[in-house]
């Protein structure tokens, strides 16, 4: 009984692990994307930050197009469903799908990343301000 | 008023999530009173029954 | 014969005396509870990013937060229930688990209610919604294992062992937003750092989790006494309850 039990659950905590890992394994920035690290007609996600300015949506559909960027590289991104709420630019972006041939991931899934700060909108204006004054 | 319960667009979300507090939190108070209630009544009929009581539970 | 007469002590006192604490807990819970409500739909300030989706926020964290604490809690039964083989510990952690369970659900649930809106999905296998499902199913194991044993003693010695085993899930949920890269944001209240919400926003989450712990203690010890009656329908003391009640 007891043997059985922990073999259940240390059965499930390694399927745990091993599902953690793969997320991270097929997680890649866009330096390495234009490293030509991301696999070829495979989904794989991507990660990082909408480029400011960078959104255009397509007249009459919902496709948008959108760079992301780690600082380092930019990577062109094309989505035709809904975006996520928290969809803006500076927001921490993850996109999954394939990339084509020109270089631009078509993403079948975009979700928005948010941080762990809360504040009413009139406290987070006021520190853009104060941002804006020391600049 | 109608602004409270439109929550910004998020009426669905929002209201769905407290809803189900309630359901859960008053499930799980009233489920186990009727639990204790029968097996009350149920203690009562098994003395009544035999009008003796046993060292072993 | 000594360690009958204790176990048997210790189950009509208890009895006893949850009876008379119910309702004050109750009444505490009830005030705390509607302050909570009211600090979280009314006085707490829309969020600057997610509006008013961020209200889903007093009842996800308090009760991910329950999800986790119950279980310790019944790991500290379990660790009693296994070495000093004390009955109530054994009463105290089966009647704990369905309240983890309802909190660990009410967590994902109001998580996905969240999730979709904000992050664009209703769920991801990542680290930290992975592990709660996980902890989610061990609930469910300990209720399913405890009722499929005939035997109650045999039965609490099962589950406890589970518990035990499963305390390592705990800290993978807690440290999962650290260790790996997940979609969930890290925490926003911590025991050390400085919360990274204002006043306003934190004091109903606060009063919220205040108000679940109360709960869990309410519901806890009417579970407690349901299972104890059942598990002791022909002793003394649950005469003596059924005689008052009659006299009463």
């Amino acid at each position: 009984m007891v043997v059985f039990m922990l073999l259940g659950v240390s059965i499930a905590t390694a399927l745990a692990l091993k599902a953690f890992n793969e997320n991270m394994m097929f997680f890649y920035s866009p330096t390495e994307i234009k490293a030509g690290k991301a696999p070829v007609e495979q989904d794989f996600r991507l990660g990082g930050l909408v480029v400011d300015g960078s959104v255009r949506r397509e007249p009459n559909s919902l496709t948008v197009l959108f760079d992301l960027t780690d600082n380092n590289e930019v990577i062109t991104v094309r989505y035709d469903k809904i975006l996520p709420d928290l969809f803006r630019e500076g927001q921490g972006i993850i996109a999954r799908g394939q990339l084509n041939k020109e270089g631009v991931v078509i993403a079948i899934e975009v979700l928005a990343k948010h941080d762990e700060n809360y504040m009413p909108p009139e406290v987070s204006d006021a520190l853009a301000k104060s941002e804006g004054n020391k600049e | 008023m109608g602004e409270f319960f439109y929550m910004g667009g998020y009426a669905f979300h929002v209201w769905t999530s407290y809803a189900l507090a309630f359901v859960v939190l008053f499930i799980n108070i009233v489920g186990p009173s009727m639990r204790h209630k029968r097996n009350i009544q149920s203690a009562s009929d098994f003395q009544q029954h035999n009008g003796t009581i046993s060292d072993d539970t | 014969m000594m360690k009958w007469l204790h176990t048997m002590a210790s189950s009509a006192w208890f009895y006893r005396f949850s009876g008379k604490v119910i309702p004050w807990l109750m009444t505490l819970f009830v005030v705390l509870f509607l302050y909570g409500l009211y600090g979280g739909l009314v006085t707490a300030p829309a969020d600057y990013q997610q509006g008013d989706a961020f209200r889903i926020i007093y009842i996800h964290v308090p009760s991910a937060w329950m999800s986790l604490f119950v279980y310790i809690v019944m790991a500290v039964y379990a660790f009693i229930a296994l070495v000093w083989r004390i009955k109530l510990a054994e009463v105290l952690l089966i009647s704990s688990a369905p309240v983890g369970a309802a909190f660990t659900f009410m967590a994902l649930v109001t998580g996905s209610l969240w999730g979709k809106p904000m992050w664009g999905t209703w769920w991801s296998w990542d680290a930290r919604l992975t592990s709660e499902l996980l902890l989610l199913f061990l609930y469910w194991g300990v209720i399913g294992l405890y009722a499929a044993i005939e035997d109650k003693r045999t039965a609490s010695r099962a589950v406890s062992i589970l518990t035990l085993i499963g305390v390592v899930n705990i800290p993978i949920i807690h440290y999962s937003v650290e260790w790996w890269n997940t979609l969930h944001q890290g925490a926003s209240v911590t025991m050390t750092d400085k919360p990274s919400m204002p006043i306003e926003m934190l004091i109903p989450l606060l009063v919220m989790a205040t108000a679940f712990k109360v709960y869990y203690a309410i519901s806890l010890l009417i579970r407690t006494r349901a299972e104890l009656v059942e598990r002791e329908p022909n002793s003394k003391w649950v005469k003596q309850v059924i005689e008052e009640s009659n006299h009463g």
